[in-house]
């Protein structure tokens, strides 16, 4: 069973701007897809359904087996946890440490202290930056700073990694480690979904490419 | 459960650490909530000390029967006989003029006076004590006895208690207007306050809403702030009232024995004091329940 699954799906803005007409796909798990087209085209728009940050204006939604276009509001806090996230704009808290913020999601769903603290370490670890965990995360450089955001979305093992354009600010080199990581995450049974507009970056990948245009899927 | 247990306990010492990290704006924050319900529970605890002093003067209801100047030895007797027939009276002394005036010249400040009259202006009377502190008994027994031959003048010494009476329950009236006044004040403080505490964390609301905090984890420093800020204002509130207090009955000390008084203030007791901070920590909190309900709406990305 496809573990993202979009049927008809559209999506209208308030003001008349219709960001998604009637979208239909499915991603199977374990999967590793991108997600393209111009800007504006409707990409960041289809992930924040996936995460229920936006309800469908018509057209169903299917998370892991769930609705998420008729969830109730109470349900969807365990829906994200499924689901890691690195969005733009998604902001490190810079009034804590580097382990802080890869612990916070773990620390938001309640898990005991010790056990949290070795799978925020093990994270870390995974994306370089273990020794940097007392480090505040404002003296990170760019690509270290999306590393620490990588980091904290998979701390807590979601099946779904949901990634909205995450080597946009980053050189040639610093993108390479990023997807590399998403590559190792998938080779896991991650299943992982990466928005970008970069040509480069999905011809050296290889791999499905959903493309939108103006809302409408290609 | 363990975990749920720790993330209260973490919950509730980041909002300490929190108010710690900003001082001055705390501390501010909890005079204004100290002082807004200083006020009313200071004026509850001088309504209690008059209310107690009030009860301690009308234990006695008494009236006193004042004689025409002309009054006989025959008419003084028949007058008593009757006073000591009427119903509901305990007791009944008799006031000769010449022992008012030997009592009135020795009250302070009196006796010059007393020595430069001529002749005792004073007429014979009668103490009557009643035998229940009843206003409807006092007024009965007054108009009875002011009809009676060669009574001049009837008082009933109660009628500055009864207006005491009135004018306390007024106070107290006041006290629960101002009460419900300045309670609104400390809701809408903590509100307030809660508001820029919710702005000022906004990236980190959505980036928990985003991870997968529920409603309950994102709302619940929120609600120990507003608590623990009613809590600091009510323990302000009480330091306030017992120090006003204290003062006042030191003054008290050397006013009181002027007037032949031991009269002291009573300090509030711990009932009372329990209440006041339990109100205070209940209008705290409700103050954070409208401000999150308001505030934290609005950085929901759920839509």
């Amino acid at each position: 069973m496809a573990i993202i699954s979009f049927s008809q799906v559209s999506k209208r803005y308030p003001g008349g701007f219709e960001a998604l007409k009637a979208v239909s796909f499915a991603v199977e798990p374990g999967e590793m897809l991108f997600l393209t087209g111009h800007s504006g085209a409707g990409k960041t728009t289809l992930l924040k359904l996936i995460a229920a940050i936006e309800r469908p204006n018509g057209g169903t939604v299917l998370v892991n087996g769930q609705n998420v276009s008729a969830m109730r509001a109470s349900a969807i806090p365990y829906l994200r946890r499924h689901l890691g996230l690195v969005f733009q704009g998604q902001k490190l808290l810079y009034d804590r440490s580097v382990f802080d913020n890869a612990m916070l999601p773990l620390v938001v769903t309640g898990q005991p202290y010790r056990e949290a603290a070795r799978r925020a370490r093990a994270a870390l670890d995974k994306v370089g930056l273990l020794e940097r965990e007392k480090a505040n995360p404002v003296t990170l450089s760019g690509g270290e700073q999306q590393r620490l955001c990588v980091a904290r979305a998979v701390v807590n093992r979601p099946a779904i990694l949901l990634a909205d354009e995450p080597t946009a600010s980053l050189d040639a080199a610093y993108a390479d480690e990023i997807m590399e990581m998403f590559s190792a995450f998938n080779q896991v049974g991650v299943t992982v979904l990466v928005a970008t507009h970069d040509q480069q970056l999905i011809g050296k990948w290889r791999k499905r490419v959903l493309m939108l245009y103006r809302g409408k899927l290609l | 459960m363990r975990a749920w247990l720790q993330h209260h306990v973490l919950s509730f010492a980041q909002t300490l650490a929190r108010l710690a990290r900003s001082p001055f704006a705390t501390v501010l924050n909890v005079v204004a909530i100290g002082v807004a319900l200083a006020l009313p529970f200071g004026a509850y605890c001088l309504l209690g000390n008059l209310e107690s002093i009030s009860h301690g003067i009308s234990v006695e209801p008494q009236l006193s029967i004042f004689l025409a100047g002309d009054a006989a030895k025959a008419d003084i007797a028949a007058v008593e006989a009757r006073l000591k027939a009427a119903g509901g009276v305990r007791a009944v002394r008799f006031v000769s003029r010449e022992t008012a005036l030997v009592e009135l010249s020795r009250t302070a400040g009196m006796q010059e006076v007393v020595a430069s009259l001529r002749r005792n202006p004073l007429p014979d009377a009668f103490v009557v004590t009643l035998a229940a502190s009843d206003p409807a008994l006092a007024d009965r027994l007054e108009l009875q006895f002011k009809s009676l031959s060669k009574v001049a003048h009837v008082q009933a010494d109660s009628a500055w208690v009864r207006r005491l009476d009135a004018l306390l329950r007024l106070g107290r009236t006041a006290v629960i207007l101002l009460s419900a006044l300045l309670g609104l004040a400390l809701v809408a403080v903590t509100f307030n306050t809660i508001r820029l505490q919710i702005l000022t964390q906004r990236d980190e609301i959505e980036l928990c809403r985003l991870i997968g905090a529920t409603h309950a984890y994102i709302r619940r420093p929120f609600f120990y702030l507003g608590s623990l800020l009613g809590l600091l204002g009510g323990v302000a509130a009480l330091a306030i009232v017992l120090a006003a207090l204290e003062v006042l009955n030191r003054d008290l000390v050397q006013l009181a024995p002027l007037y032949g008084s031991d009269l002291r203030l009573r300090l509030p007791n711990p009932e009372e004091m329990l209440a006041a901070l339990a109100s205070s920590v209940v209008l705290g909190w409700l103050g954070a329940y409208l401000s999150v309900s308001r505030h934290l709406l609005g950085i929901d990305p759920i839509r």
